[in-house]
Order: C-alpha cells, then structure tokens, then sequence
C-alpha cells in the first residue's frame, strides 16, 4: 500500500491542519529536547499512578479536545451562517459533525469530569490514593491511546462520517467501506476499556477507602455523585462494548448483526446503542450536579439543603436512567403502547430533577452569596439548565417528538443540557479546586470575562436553534440556504464566537494566572469557606495527601475542625504512610493495544495480532509483578507538613 | 494499607487489599453479567433469523453438549474442592485439584472447538445468517473466557510453586475461583436457552 493510500489528501483544510500538526508536534520534541525533560516527562507523569496527577493529564487532554470539538462547531456554524461559500462539501460536513459529537462526549466531558474525579474524590473521603493505583493509570491511558486514534483518522485514513451515534446500516461494511467507520469503532472500545475500569475503582475506593468514622451518609455530596455515577458505568459501558464488538464482527469478518443480508436486524443497533448513550447522558450530568452542589453551599455558606434527599434523587435518577432508552427513536415505529411506556417513564425523570433544583434554591435562599467565578458558573446553570430540562420533557411526549425530532430543536435541547450543564460544571469545578491542583487561584477578573462571554453566547448561539428547529430545520444538513432561516443561523454564529472567544480568556488565564497570581499559603482557598475534607490537606497537597486521617461523624467535617482547631497533622500520631511504586507498564500496555486497535482499522492483521501479543506479554508481566510499593518514613512526613504548614 | 493485617479469617481477606481487590473483583463480574445478558438479548432477538443456513434444530444434539456440560460442572467441583483445600493451607491439594480443574477445562474446549468446526462444516458459520452469527458470538465469548481463564489460571500455579500461600496468592486463587464459577453459571444458561430450546424449536 502507498503512502497516498493511507493520508488524506485533497482538501486544504486537511492540508492545513496536517500542517499545523506537524509544526505543534516537532515544537513539542524540539522544546523537551531542548530543555532536557524527556526523563521528567518519563518519570513524574508518564510512569505516575498519583491520582492527582492523572487528574491534571486527564483535565489537559479533555481541554485540548475542548479545543478540537470546538473547531469543528465553528467550521460547522461558518458552513451554515454562509452556506453559498461552498466552506464544507457535504462529505467533510459530514465527517465534521460526527468527530464533534463523538469527541465532546466521549473525549471531552467524560474525562473531564473523570479527572475532577481523580483528584478530588480521595481527598474528600480521606484516601491516600485510589483502591487499585496501577489500574488507574492503566485507564487513563487506555483513555489517551483511544483519543489519539480518534484523533488522527482525519489525516490518515479519513474520518468517520455516520454520525455519534453510528446507526447501522449506514455504518455497517457495505454504505461505509474502509478505516473511517473503525477508527470510530476501536477508538471508542479502547477508552470504555478505561472507563470500565475506572468506574470499578472508584466504586471500591469511596466503598471501602473512607475516613475513620464516615458513612456513606456523611459522604461530600460530589463523592456521592461519582459513586452513583461509577454504578451506571458499571452497568452501561458493557453494552457499548458489547454493541461496538459487535459491528466490529460485522464490518471486518462478515458477520451479519446489522446487515440488510442474512436477515440482520439494523433497528437493534438503536437499541443497543441508545441502551448505553442515554445511561451515559446522565453518566456526564449527575457529577456535574455534585459540583454545582458543592459549589453552592460553599459559596452560600449553607450546609447544602436537603442533603438525603439530594442523594436519593441522584440514586432514582440513575435507576431511571436505564428505563428510557426508546425516546432516541419514536419515530421509528415500535408502536403506540411502547411509546406510551417509555413516554411515561422519560417524563418521570423531571421529578427527581426537578427535586434537585428545589435543594438548590433553598440552600440560596437567605444566604449570604459571595459572587466568585465558581458560584457565576453555578448559578448560570440552574435558569439555563431549566430551559434545557423543560424541552427535554417536550420531546419526550411521543406524539410531539415526530415533529421535533432531529430538528435543531433537539440539537438546541442537548446543547442546553450538555453545555449548561456539564461544561458549565467543568469551568465551575475547574476554577473552584483549581488552587487545590496547582497552589494559586486563576484569575477573577479574566475568570468573569470568560463567564460572561461564554455564557450570553451560548445563549445567543442556541436559543435562536429552538425556533429553527419549530421552522422545520433539519439537523445534520449542509445547505440552508431557504431564506427564513438564514437570519436566526447568523445570529447562532455570532453566539458561537462568543463562546470562542469565552474559551480562548479562560485559556490564557491559566496562563496568566500561573505568572501572577498570587501563592496560595492555606490549605483553604476560599476565604476559609472550605467545608469538606479537600480543603483540609495544605496546598500543594502532598503526594500521600493526609499526614493523619481525621476521625469524621458528620456532614462538612472541616466546618468543625476548623473551630475545634484540627488539623489533618496531629504530630503524635503520626505513622509510615504505604505507598505504590510508580510503574511505566500501564503506558507500554495500552501503547500496545492501541497499535493492535490501529491494525484492526486497516485490517492488517499481522500488526493487530502482534499488538494483541505484546497486551498478553503486558499483562503477564503483570501478574508476575509483587512490587508492593513503599514506606514513606514519619521523619519525612513530619518535615514536609511543618514546611507546609509553616510550623 | 498493607501494614494493618488481620490475625484470623481466611488469608485472602486478611489485609484491606485483599479484601479490596475481591470486592473489585465482584463488581467485575456484574459488568460481565451485563455483557453476557446483552450477548444473550441479542441471540434471542436473533433468534430465527437462520436466512439459507441450515436451523439449529438440525444441528444440535444432545450427545456433545451434554458432555461438555458435564466437564465443566465438574470442573467447577473440583475448584471449589482446590479452594477448600487452599483455606486448609494444603499447597498440594489446592495444586493437585486446579490441575484437574484445568483438564476438564480443556477437555470443554477441546470439545466446543470440535463442535464449532462440525457446524462449519454442515453451513452455519459466523456469516451465514444473522442468528448464527449471533449463536456464535455467545458461545465463542463464553469459549473465549474460559481459554483465557486457563491460562490465566496456569500462571498462578507457577506463582504458588515460587511463592507457596500468601495474603497475595491465595486472594489470586480465590478471585480466580469466582471467576470459574462464573463461567460454569453462564454456560448453564447456554446449555438451557441456546441449547436446549434450539434442539426443540
Ligand atoms: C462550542 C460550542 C458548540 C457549538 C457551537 C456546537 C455546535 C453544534 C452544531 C451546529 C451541531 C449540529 C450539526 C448538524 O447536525 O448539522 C452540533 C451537534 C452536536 N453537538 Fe455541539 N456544539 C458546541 C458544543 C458542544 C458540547 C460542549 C457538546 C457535548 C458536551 C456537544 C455535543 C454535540 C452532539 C452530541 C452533537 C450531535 C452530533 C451528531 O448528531 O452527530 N456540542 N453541535
Ligand atoms: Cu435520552
């Protein structure tokens, strides 16, 4: 096969980013080389299985593909406010709105949230790490190894171009020959394999990793979120493998599943796919509801209101969740009774949401609310995520779904509960433990400036998409040149390089801020506002995070702490602290199946069967591995919390 | 973590990563009963859809797969009789009855490769039809598993000879008993719903 064969070519876009790539790919190896930190690179993030810093690799590559997805919803928007530029030809349009999808959902506001995960969910509970450390890095890698194969199958090999939701049988072998189609497939197994496993560890770590004393009842409310959350991953991602091994089979040896030979059913595909996709809609929403709780009751000083009930909502909504899956296709015809059920059962859903918004405006209610940019972010969401929720029960009444779906009214639907929802908790949560990851606070003013810009145009970009959708709008189409929805599609552009523009401030204040903020000095960032265990450990938190694990009987511990003057450092009780070796294994793993996955795509199956090989030698290494990590001695402890402390 | 470690009760629980890897462990296997039962819906929304090839009531038969279903059982037995041996410290015993565990493991794949050959031979493959490809996608990850189970289940041995029983060892055996376990209930519904229903349909 020749080079020409496997790139791309054709397209200047293409050719221009290639470029780009090839420019930022080189600058990188040029500047590691240049300042020596190759070793660095290998020995202090490569090789970790420190939850916190796989948290930080997580948060980087969710905003880089922040970055990407969002390229491609501007050359989206551009196509559509202009639609006689000849911008996008329909194939790239095509493939440009399936990379978007795919990539937000999958490769940005999972690991987005997962990396909050990572870094907060053991200091809240008390934990020196996650249950199973090297199984953490392991998913963080299978994570990175199925997003760089995503990522690159538009200069190699083409994109994907069924849509996110790669119904058959357009996906299948026959409509869409060659790699596109499977660099979705084997992308996607690659990171569920992570995201499995992740869900398990984080499972057993909140289950059996807690503080002296807590109950599951006196849990921070966001580790509550993640542990509902890490239960629907635990009993949804098995379908997605299961349904993307399946078209795998189809497409690559011959099976019929799918196909419209051999009596394959292309209709089950919906199912089993929208069986796993909306689990995962609620997979990305409840952790998002856990920042926002944490955010508000710290920034109203309030305990949070009604906190049961807030975990038992979480707990319905997610037993739900699995309950609904048929309001993806009403109209694909299951019939008037199947329909009505699973009509009932969506709109049942909004109670307990609709319970959780309640929690929230009374734990406002008569507060003292400092305004920080956290708190903007928190409390944008609840008017716009009510805009959002209300559609949301519009659609799901079968009857009216046949006009609305696959109209920019749902696309503006999912946007107003992805976006003010999830990436909105992403920003808040970000900015709100920010000083916890990196020992200084980002910047408040250009905090504000990206708040406000992103969010009147998110307005702007989305709300006017409602009314496309009731003209008649269908999604997925490139040509909208019919007059009368040509204005409220400029004015959805204009929207959208507002957010652009949001994001491109709150990029640069990492910048900025990491120049001149200030250093935090106290563990406890916020004005001493701190409620939970997080805030208790010193900033920087040291790596085995809790010199001493306090004794906790209650909801927001630290409040009590910090009057009764406790300190995660009671010096006399201080022991060796067990820790786990750093191990590159997890990096090589994963690398390996990665290039067993690329074999696959092109169907070269010498290399999918050496890749597959080098997994097996992985994992029996693995099982061969004793290394029982180390001790960290208590004259190092001492030292290092009296420096941080100050003592 | 590991300094804390109990006196009494079986070895495998006796520190907190034993006792957290077998929890873990335990949640696995509800992600692969979810797998499994998706594998399952699928065969039976299959189900029928034989298109050209030949139907599952001309190719099964009671004979193999009963055999098969025996092995297995079996050999479900005699890992549970490993891990008693296990919790009585006997090395040998626990060796002595994984090794037979394996044999009769082997003996069933010997058997379901013999079979999935057979069928290919009569028509039905992976491509013939939706319902075969669905028949042996179920069957073969089942088969899969319990392949990688043994080899699995072979390291262990080697460890166990370097090692002898330890907190690490024997929470290894352990959660590789449940798995088999595991594996010996899926079959049971294989046998009974794929099996048994496509001989009399
Ligand atoms: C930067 C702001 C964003 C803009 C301007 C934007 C724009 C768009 C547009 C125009 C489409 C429809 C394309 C078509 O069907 O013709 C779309 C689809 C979609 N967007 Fe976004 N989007 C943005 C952010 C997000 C985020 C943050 C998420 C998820 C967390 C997301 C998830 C999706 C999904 C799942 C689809 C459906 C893709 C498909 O149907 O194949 N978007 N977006
Ligand atoms: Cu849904």
């Amino acid at each position: 096969m020749h080079i020409t064969d496997i790139l791309v070519t054709g397209e200047p876009i293409i050719y221009g980013a290639m470029v780009s790539m090839a420019l930022g790919g080189l600058a990188i190896l040029f500047v590691l080389t240049y300042f020596k930190k190759w070793g660095w690179l290998w020995r202090e993030w490569l090789t970790s299985v420190d939850h916190k810093k796989i948290g930080v690799m997580y948060i980087l590559s969710a905003l880089l593909m922040l970055f990407r997805g969002g390229v491609d919803a501007m050359m989206m928007r551009v196509q559509l406010a202009f639609p006689d530029l000849g911008f996008l030809n329909s194939q790239h349009y095509n493939e440009i709105f399936t990379t978007h999808g795919t990539i937000m959902i999958i490769f940005m506001a999972m690991p987005f949230l997962i990396g909050l995960m990572n870094i907060i969910v053991p200091l809240q509970i008390g934990a020196r790490d996650f249950a199973f450390p090297y199984l953490n890095a392991l998913s963080f890698w299978s994570f990175f190894f199925g997003m760089a194969l995503f990522n690159i199958s538009f200069v190699i090999g083409g994109s994907p171009d069924a849509g996110w939701t790669s119904y058959t049988p357009l996906s299948g072998a026959a409509m869409s020959p060659g790699p596109g189609q499977n660099f979705y497939l084997m992308g996607l197994q690659l990171s569920g394999i992570g995201t499995l496993a992740t869900g398990i560890n984080l499972m057993v770590t909140i289950l059996k990793m807690r503080a002296p004393g807590m109950k599951l009842f006196h849990m921070p409310i966001f580790t509550w979120s993640t542990l509902v959350t890490c239960f629907i991953i635990v009993f949804a991602f098995p379908i997605l493998t299961v349904a993307l091994a399946l078209l795998t089979i189809d497409r690559i040896f011959g099976s019929q599943f799918f196909t419209l030979t051999g009596e394959g059913l292309p209709m089950m595909w919906a199912n089993l796919f929208w069986m796993w996709g909306h689990p995962e809609v609620y997979i990305v929403i409840l952790p998002a509801f856990g920042i926002f709780s944490e955010v508000i009751s710290t920034f109203a000083k309030k305990r949070l209101f009604g906190y049961n009930v807030m975990v038992w909502s979480m707990i319905v909504i997610a037993l739900l969740s699995f309950l609904v899956w048929v309001h993806h296709f009403f109209t694909m015809g299951a019939g008037a009774f199947v329909n009505s059920v699973f009509s009932v059962s969506t709109m049942l859903i909004a109670v307990p949401t609709g319970v959780k918004i309640f929690n929230w405006l009374a734990t406002l209610y008569k507060s003292k609310i400092e305004f920080t940019v956290p708190m903007l972010w928190s409390l944008a969401f609840i008017p716009s995520f009510i805009l959002g929720g209300v559609t949301g029960v519009m659609l799901g009444m079968a009857a009216a779904d046949y006009q609305f779906h696959n109209s920019y009214f749902l696309i503006a639907h999912f946007h107003y509960v992805l976006i003010a929802g999830t990436v909105f908790a992403c920003f808040a949560g970000l900015v709100f433990w920010y000083p916890k990851m990196f020992g200084h606070k980002m910047n408040e003013r250009l905090g504000r400036w990206a708040f406000w810009l992103f969010f009147f145009g998110f307005h702007v970009c989305f709300f006017p998409q409602y009314f496309l959708g009731l003209d008649g709008m269908p999604r997925r189409l490139f040509i909208t040149n019919v007059a009368e929805w040509l204005p409220l599609n400029v004015i959805s552009t204009v929207g959208a390089a507002g957010m652009a523009l949001g994001f491109v401030v709150f990029v640069y204040n990492v910048y900025y801020s990491f120049r001149y903020s200030e250093r935090e000095t106290t563990g406890d960032s916020w004005n001493g506002n701190g409620r939970t265990l997080e805030w208790a450990t010193t900033t920087p938190v040291p790596y085995y995070n809790f010199a001493t694990v306090p004794y906790v009987d209650e909801i927001d511990p630290y409040v009590r702490m910090k009057e009764e003057g406790k300190t995660t450092f009671e010096e006399d009780k201080v022991k060796p602290i067990h820790m786990p070796s750093y191990t590159g294994q997890p990096f090589i793993f994963m690398a390996l199946l990665g290039l067993a996955s690329f074999g696959l795509i092109f169907e070269w199956m010498y290399l999918a069967v050496f890749g597959l090989i080098g997994g097996v030698v992985m994992m029996i290494r693995r099982s061969f591995d004793y290394d029982d990590g180390y001790y960290v001695s208590v004259e190092e402890i001492k030292e290092t919390e009296k420096k941080a402390r100050g003592l | 973590m590991a300094a804390e470690e109990l006196k009494t009760g079986p070895l495998e629980y006796r520190t907190q990563e034993g006792q957290m890897g077998i929890m873990g462990f335990w949640i696995f296997l509800g992600a692969e009963v979810v797998l499994f039962a998706t594998l399952f819906a699928t065969y039976a929304v299959l189900f029928g859809r034989t298109a050209d090839a030949p139907l599952p009531s001309e190719l099964f038969e009671p004979g193999i797969v009963l055999i098969m279903t025996f092995l297995l059982l079996t050999s479900s037995f005699t890992c549970g009789l490993a891990i008693h041996e296990m919790r009585r410290g006997s090395v040998k015993g626990l060796i002595f009855w994984m090794a037979i565990t394996l044999a009769l493991g082997l003996g069933f794949l010997g058997f379901e490769i013999y079979e999935f050959v057979h069928y290919a031979h009569e028509g039905a493959t992976l491509q013939s039809s939706a319902f075969w490809s669905a028949f042996f996608v179920l069957a073969g990850t089942h088969g899969l598993h319990v392949t990688l189970g043994i080899g699995w289940a072979i390291l262990l041995l080697i460890q166990i000879k370097q090692r002898g029983l330890t907190n690490v060892t024997s929470r290894k055996f352990f959660i590789i008993s449940l798995y088999w376990h595991f594996l010996d209930v899926i079959w049971i519904f294989i046998f009974t719903s794929v099996y048994l229903i496509g001989m009399v349909i």
